[in-house]
């Protein structure tokens, strides 16, 4: 069934002798026999066309419905399997994930500062595709965007309360959730805390895992002329036989990841953004408003993969920043103006003092607050960066790794930094101030529109709001079908259209059968536990940027 | 009465072009015209080149040994994208301007339903360009 892509050099003009060709002034390319797609599977039934890599496309679209259906039908048995699993992996290898996440910041600073930092991704001649506004848009909005409008408010205030509270001790074992050794009653200490603890968060460990999967894959594909795939770190691990099985594994893990990573966000990001209109229009929430936006979602996504990277993904991201940055100027305006600036460096300067403690992987005191929030955080990033990472660096061509990694790690950090202490800064100084419990007691999907209920214009900012929800949403979805379908085509990104938009729908689709069949918790549960595996993916690499940037042309 | 034919070309599938060269070349000879190839790649690595500028060189060499083959001036265009699948139509519809072609011959498939949908690059070509446009059926 595999119909092999026409290469054979007897046929083929085009085929000239050659040494290694230099691609856009010095890089080091590796020598392989393989080409890419000669594994792929083209044909065009009912006169769609299709370039598939076989083997990956088919097994990671069986598992895919595989595990959907047996998750719909086996709902009770299935769900406390999955949150013990998850459970188990956040406890035990708690230490684990913090430290992994440690490396990754490390290797990241020690690039930066070291003379591997001079070398540009796609030879030292490339130009960049992209301005810088474009880049950091979309670098953005794949990154974090819906998590910066969901958690903005939310955990700020989950830690400050917690911090506020203070420790709680039974037999022996600390029960609350505080992060560190807490501040009971202090609320200034707490607000702080309850900041730093955030931006630890949402500051450098995530962009650094990010970081590692992009600048990873883009050297190997860049520099290195290997296909766009996970596969492709593996290289100086197992050479050639990445091409085969482990390979494939390696892909179809990837795929599945980012799939259930999306269905699942699709599903969380509709029930916010349902929650979202209830609050503001009163309209009744529910399974049928969250099919309809879910549906909305993927059709608005749709459009814009047809449209392509340039006029679909870009053009969001961009307009998505602009909304976000008139909504973040809005709360710095009519929000306590001074307390922000002034918290913005407090902030800045209480993450620095707390990071060593709060990234200590090992004797911690706090374990529900390092197990159950910032292990999980770390999974949750993990299972989420090889769709982010492989996005990132696909847009990335033509920088030098030091201006990569100062705009996948430090300018997103400070703007983290800066957005939670808008939001979360003036939340926790509502209720410091004038007693306001609201924000405190809203549940978690509506705590953003409770605060931005106390400022002026509140319909207005709360519409904003979901609008960004929503189109963060279409560009993660978007940006997502583009990654499964490049790993899916064997590393192509000039494959058939209509691929990208099977891989839509079946995340809309996923999203929808899990959210009627109440399986989103379990999937939740899921895609994080494909993080640990990707953690080992990671660390290898961190190994294979090294061993790529040293064997790379400097000067 | 055309001066310059530009044959839209993807090395990595030069069995299904033959017909279109063919009568590229032949028109070319009649009107003793310039023929350009032009080529849309990604910037990743791909089956014809592990990079833009080692596709370059393929596509060079494929347009001097069609000029030789046919006995006729040849030239080349190699067009970068970072999404060739959602840009080329309209990325073809400027290299037809920038190279001056007033004419453009390249391969399409039978017309079929779903070309109401997804239209075909030639539908779409010829919607877009004033140049005059030869689609090959297989």
């Amino acid at each position: 069934m595999e119909n092999k892509t026409n290469h054979d050099p007897s046929k083929d003009p085009t085929e000239i002798s050659e040494g290694v060709p230099a691609p856009e002034g010095a890089a080091s390319l590796i020598d392989t026999d393989y080409v890419i797609g000669q594994d792929n599977y083209t044909a065009s039934p009912l006169g769609i066309s299709l370039d598939i890599h076989g083997k990956v496309f088919a097994i990671s679209a069986i598992a895919t419905l595989f595990f959907v259906v047996l998750t719909l039908a086996l709902q009770n048995e299935v769900e406390p399997l999955f949150n013990a699993v998850r459970t188990w992996l956040t406890s035990n290898l708690a230490w684990f994930f913090i430290l992994a996440g440690n490396i990754f910041v490390l290797l990241c600073f020690g690039l930066i500062l070291s003379p591997l930092g001079k070398i540009r991704i796609g030879g030292s001649e490339a130009k960049p595709d992209f301005t810088y506004i474009g880049w950091f848009s979309m670098l953005f909005a794949a990154g974090m965007g819906i998590g910066l409008m969901f958690y903005g408010v939310s955990e700020p205030m989950s830690h400050f309360d917690a911090a506020l509270a203070g420790t709680a001790m039974e037999n022996g074992v600390r029960t609350d959730w505080a992060p560190l050794g807490a501040a009971a009653g202090d609320t200034e200490a707490a607000a702080r805390l309850g900041m730093a603890a955030t931006i630890f968060h949402w500051g450098l460990h995530p962009w650094a895992i990010y970081a590692v999967v992009a600048l990873a894959l883009a050297l190997f594909s860049f520099n290195k002329g290997l296909p766009l795939t996970i596969r492709s770190i593996f290289y100086p691990l197992l050479g050639e036989r990445v091409w085969g099985w482990p390979g494939h594994i390696i892909d179809m893990l990837a795929v599945f990841a980012t799939l259930f990573g999306l269905a699942t966000s699709l599903g969380l990001g509709a029930s916010q953004a349902s929650a979202g209109l209830t609050y503001l229009f009163g309209i009744p929430g529910g399974n049928v408003t969250m099919v309809l936006l879910i549906l909305g979602i993927t059709s608005i996504a749709t459009v814009s993969i047809v449209a392509g990277v340039d006029k679909g993904v870009k053009r969001l991201s961009e307009i998505n920043m602009v909304l976000a940055f008139v909504l973040l100027l809005f709360v710095l305006v009519v929000g306590p103006t001074m307390l922000i600036f002034t918290g913005f460096f407090e902030n800045l300067w209480t993450y620095v003092v707390n990071l060593p403690a709060l990234s200590n992987p090992f004797f911690r005191e706090d374990a529900n607050f390092s197990q159950g929030w910032t292990a999980f955080y770390w999974a949750w990033w993990i299972s989420w960066s090889p769709f982010v990472g492989m996005f990132i660096a696909r847009v990335s061509r033509g920088r030098t790794v030091r201006e990569f990694l100062v705009a996948v790690l430090l300018v997103p950090s400070f703007v983290s930094v800066l957005w939670m202490t808008a939001f979360g800064g003036t939340a926790i100084n509502q209720f410091i101030g004038t007693g306001f419990e609201g924000v405190r007691e809203a549940a978690l999907e509506l705590k953003l529109f409770a605060m931005l209920g106390e400022l002026p214009l509140t319909e207005i900012t709360s519409f904003v709001g979901i609008v960004l929800v929503v189109v963060f949403f279409v560009t993660s979805s978007d940006s997502g079908s583009l990654v499964i379908d490049t790993i899916t085509a064997g590393g192509k990104v000039d494959a058939p259209k209509p691929q990208r938009v099977f891989w839509a729908f079946i995340e809309g689709g996923i999203a929808i059968a899990l959210l009627l069949g109440g399986g989103l918790v379990a999937l939740q549960a899921m895609a994080v536990s494909t993080g640990l595996p990707f953690t080992l993916v990671l660390l290898v690499g961190c190994y294979a940027i090294i061993k790529g940037l040293l064997s790379e042309p400097r000067g | 009465m055309y001066e310059k034919i530009m044959v839209p070309v993807d090395l990595a599938h030069i069995d299904a072009l033959e017909k279109s060269l063919q009568i590229a070349a032949d028109m070319a000879r009649h009107f003793k015209a310039e023929v350009c190839y032009v080529s849309v790649t990604a910037n990743t690595p791909g089956p014809v080149g592990r990079t833009p500028a080692e596709y370059e060189k393929k596509l060079t060499s494929f347009a001097e040994a069609q000029g030789q083959r046919h006995g006729q001036p040849s030239g080349c265009k190699l067009i970068v994208s970072h999404d060739p699948t959602a840009d080329l139509d309209n990325l073809l519809v400027k290299a037809i301007e920038e190279i001056g072609a007033d004419l453009v011959v390249m391969g399409t498939h039978l017309p079929h339903k779903v070309d109401a949908v997804m239209p075909s690059h030639g539908d779409k070509l010829a919607k877009h360009t004033k140049a005059s446009v030869f689609l090959v059926r297989p």
